[in-house]
């Protein structure tokens, strides 16, 4: 991967959190390298009602949870999750 | 994998989950003892007249999650036998959002394959519910903390 290259992430907000935002779903562009930590400060800080959302939330990167600190690639999909209240 | 999509396969259901369906699963001359867990939308003394929960997901996460968890449990239990099903969108009280049956050669492997399945489920699996409640007032259930108000709508 060619770090000068931006790297494009889908980004896909949950229940309270797509409230929060209105919508469920915006696409994110970041210098790489970049971790989730990052796309998570760029969305708070670019949408509105991103500042609503908390600095360190639940997050998945491609169907799978990741810390704030794991790296995210050109097309990954990072899902922001409110804490978790299934079954 | 969307709504419109779910399949017979898929570890979610928008309809009542069939138990019936479910203990065919996991059927097998092999196994002694079945165990079936029912998670049932609640209002009890401490839920303030829920009526229903809506439930929703990231539903692809879902599905894998679910796939990872089985065979977690799988690995933990070989000779158990386990199927899931969890609802999604509104349930009213009494009715159940999740099912899980697990079925092995002696009971005791059956009782800790569904008891682990359900704890993991309310750590791993992504789902949100929302309480909707007589006074028309809607509220986001937080597991972790405390119940967090929604302005009623339409």
């Amino acid at each position: 991967m060619d770090t000068a290259t931006p790297a494009r992430v889908r980004v896909l907000f949950f229940a309270r959190y797509a409230e929060l935002v209105g919508r469920s779903e915006v696409a994110v562009s970041l210098p790489l390298p970049a971790t989730v930590g990052d796309v998570v400060r760029r969305v708070r800080q670019d949408f509105p009602g991103g500042q609503a959302l908390p600095e360190r939330p639940l997050a998945a990167v491609n169907l799978k949870q990741a810390k704030l600190e794991a790296r995210v690639q050109d097309g990954d999909e990072v899902a922001l999750l409110p804490p978790i209240a299934g079954g | 994998m969307r709504n419109a999509e779910l399949n017979e396969m898929s570890y979610l259901t928008r309809a009542p989950i069939s138990l019936d369906a479910l203990l065919a699963e996991v059927s097998s001359p092999a196994c002694g003892g079945t165990c079936l867990f029912l998670g049932t939308v609640r209002d009890g003394p401490d839920e303030h007249g829920v009526t229903a929960i809506e439930y929703s997901a990231y539903e692809e996460m879902v599905e894998a999650e679910f796939g990872r968890l089985l065979a977690d449990a799988r690995d933990r239990w070989p000779e158990a036998r386990i199927a899931v099903r969890h609802r999604l969108g509104t349930i009213p009280v009494g009715e159940a959002s999740i099912a899980i049956v697990a079925a092995a050669p002696h009971r005791a492997q059956a009782f800790e394959a569904c008891r682990y399945v359900i704890e993991e489920v309310k750590r791993r699996v992504p789902v949100w519910k929302k309480e909707l409640r007589v006074d028309g007032s809607e509220i986001w259930v937080d597991p972790s903390g405390r119940p967090i108000p929604h302005p009623a709508h339409g």
